[in-house]
């Protein structure tokens, strides 16, 4: 892996990527790893498109810049990329591009214009099913760790225990990580 | 034993805000100071300290509270940014003068108008010329770090002046890094109790604060506080060494990153100062001679020790956050005159950047590196990094 | 004239010593004087109560004293002016129910008491 692996989340606001950043880091964090996550801060209301990093690293983090060459990027919602270059940055060669949609990689390639490694995954579909409502944020998360390994599927449950056992409770934390398992099994290429 | 945790800028404050266990907070929520007045509500409400926590319904009484207790004989602290420093400005001032050891946490952000939440200085810039000592963090590690030698600086009987302890709004207050929290009792043991010489709630010792003075006594209290200025530079240091001891880390007056042989240098505060850290390090590969001068004690300004550090180098770029309006930006403006008294004067140049948080990029840094190498300066110039034409 | 202190002699910042405002004497400032009558006094505190330098003092006696109607009137009751800090506004004057204030020059008093 690289020495600095780099993910950026587009979301609309309320779709819980600013978590999503967190939570991966944090699981990273669990594993001995330096992490930085960090939202971009608009006027933040509810369906507004907005943009969240994590950097996971081997060394000591000291950059305070935005991602500009992400590794991964997770789009939550397919229509953001009418509207944002949401593979700006991404590599062909070597990117992932992660997309929440019932459409199938091929189609995903069409609409974004990108020819790297594209993988599609109805987080929002999972999320609906189980929780009844729209954050996809952990499918999300479940996908990317399955396609890049970049964290441990344990120690991201781990951190979503810690982080809503006492908000949410036990059975929507258990929905959360079912959503985790099916979406690590369902993601596709 | 210390201990790791993911952390924002703003939980790490809170943090060592929890280890001081402050005897009195009060203060209002501002964007983006609120996340560590609201870190520190719930340890309050969850008795995890013992602190009064005192909601106020603005700024001006969030300091004038303070004010208040500190004079009673108590530890208090309040947080704020930008319009809400503005709003308490006329008690903020008056605390220097009152020579209360009050530590104030700001998470800098841009002044309004037009209404803006994002990082900048310009609030904290604003506030250089009235008697707070000012600290600057490059990240969340050392806005704890500083937090606590703040709260002995401040207390430090040959000090008694108030801090700002500043932290970039965002990029530092909002986002989560690794944040080595040290062993609680050795923080305990090491900011201590405040044990004032004398307060308003010891009644068997009455005296006067806050009195009417006219132009027969005024003037010699404002040079008292000067002199607690001129004190702080030295216990700054002092006390940067015994908290040296339970973190392992220095606190110079500025960080001094591959100057050795450097022909270039830029100066810069705060967070940016990281991403141009990672810039020298890319330009070092490729041999360019290059390093960087990062201040943290920025009032009282260690004036000779920055012209000893400066003078040896070709070209110095400072990078300002902030602007003065009229006049040479704030840290530039102090570059200068530390350098004034310099028999081999380096050539200078004055940037600004990341107004209102515009980004800053280490492709701008390396940019800046090659103009000084260039040798295209302009001492008496302002130039702007990002800035659309 | 007392000397001035210099920065270094003074207390840390604007505070000061307790009670310190008693050295400063405010009743040079006066040109003019109240002449109390106790004769016409009824002790009602007003003028204790409304004197914004605090100087007239009082005593509180169990045998009282003779006042308004040759009466003798006990409890709190106040005494003369205290010279050093009545600075002659003459709001004691005004507000005195029973007129038993009257303001002079002080000139005048001044003459007269020698």
């Amino acid at each position: 892996m690289k020495e600095v692996y780099e993910v950026r989340m587009h979301a609309r606001a309320g779709q819980g990527a600013k978590s999503g950043s967190q939570l991966l880091a944090e699981a990273a964090f669990k594993e001995g790893k330096w992490i930085q996550s960090f939202p971009e801060y608009g006027s933040e209301r509810r369906g507004a498109p907005t943009v969240s990093y994590t950097r996971i690293s081997d060394k000591r983090l000291r950059t305070h810049e935005p991602i500009v060459n992400p590794d991964a990027v997770l789009v939550f919602d397919p229509g953001l990329a009418r509207t944002i270059d949401v593979t700006s940055g991404l590599s062909e060669e070597s990117g992932i591009l992660i997309v929440n949609t019932t459409d199938s990689v091929d189609e995903v390639k069409k609409q974004t214009g990108f020819n790297g490694k594209v993988y599609t995954l109805d987080a929002t579909g999972i999320s609906l099913d189980l929780l009844h409502i729209d954050a996809p944020n952990v499918p999300m998360l479940g996908a990317l760790i399955k396609v890049t390994g970049i964290v441990k599927l344990e120690s991201l449950e781990e951190v979503i225990k810690e982080h809503f056992l006492e908000k949410l409770g036990e059975e929507k934390v258990n929905k959360n990580i079912e959503g985790l398992k099916r979406a690590y099994e369902e993601v596709s290429k | 034993m210390s201990t790791w945790k993911a952390l924002t800028g703003a939980q790490a404050v809170a943090e060592a805000m929890r280890q001081a266990n402050p005897d009195v907070v009060a203060a209002y929520p501002i964007t983006p100071q609120t996340p560590i007045v609201e870190q520190f509500a719930s340890f309050v409400a969850n008795g995890i300290v013992d602190t009064e926590m005192i909601p106020v319904e603005s700024e001006h009484s969030a300091m004038s509270c303070t004010v208040g207790a500190a004079a009673a004989g108590a530890r208090a602290m309040c947080a704020t940014a930008s319009q809400g420093l503005a709003l308490m400005w006329e008690v903020v001032a008056a605390v220097p003068g009152l020579r209360l050891p009050i530590v104030m946490p700001i998470v800098n952000r841009a002044l309004s108008a037009p209404i803006n939440i994002h990082c900048d200085h310009s609030d904290a810039m604003g506030a250089t010329t009235i008697g707070w000592i000012q600290i600057y963090s490059e990240n969340a590690q050392e806005a704890y770090e500083n937090t606590l030698l703040a709260i002995r600086l401040a207390e430090h009987k040959d000090v008694l002046l108030p801090v700002m302890v500043m932290q970039d709004g965002f990029i530092i207050s909002h986002g989560v890094e690794n944040v080595e929290v040290f062993d609680d009792e050795a923080v305990k043991n090491f900011v201590g109790e405040r044990k004032p010489d004398r307060y308003l709630l010891d009644v068997d010792h009455p005296y006067t604060i806050g009195p009417l003075a006219l132009p027969d006594y005024y003037f010699e209290i404002k040079r008292q506080q000067e002199a607690a200025m001129e004190n702080a530079l030295k216990v700054y240091l002092e006390v940067g060494k015994e908290l040296s001891k339970i973190s392992g880390h220095d606190y110079p007056y500025f960080e001094e990153y591959k100057t050795e042989d450097a022909e270039a240098v830029i100066v810069i505060l705060s967070s940016a100062a990281g991403t141009a850290k990672d810039a020298v390090d890319e330009l070092r590969n490729e041999g360019k001679k290059v390093g960087l001068v990062k201040p943290k004690l920025f009032r009282p300004f260690p004036y000779r020790e920055m012209r000893k550090a400066l003078e040896k180098f070709k070209a110095i770029g400072v990078l300002d956050r902030s602007m003065a309006f009229g006049a040479y930006a704030p840290l530039y403006t102090e570059v200068r005159n530390a350098l004034f008294e310099s028999e081999n004067r380096p050539k200078l140049q004055s940037y600004i950047f990341g107004l209102g948080g515009k980004d800053i990029f280490k492709s701008d840094i390396k940019k800046v590196f090659d103009e000084l190498l260039s040798g295209n300066l302009n001492p008496e110039e302002q130039r702007y990094i990002r800035l659309r034409g | 004239m007392s000397e001035k202190k210099g920065w270094k002699e003074l207390m840390r910042g604007s505070d000061l010593p307790p009670a310190s405002s008693l050295e400063y004497k405010t009743g040079s400032w006066r040109t003019l004087r109240p002449v109390w009558d106790p004769e016409k006094c009824t002790h009602c505190m007003f003028c204790v109560a409304y004197c914004p330098d605090m100087a007239i003092p009082v005593k509180v006696t169990e045998e009282g004293v003779k006042g308004f109607g040759a009466r003798i009137y006990k409890g709190t009751v106040r005494l003369e002016t205290n010279f050093d800090y009545c600075k002659g506004c003459g709001i004691c004057a005004q507000e005195c129910p029973t007129h038993a204030i009257e303001m002079i020059r002080e000139e005048e008093a001044v003459k007269g008491s020698k």
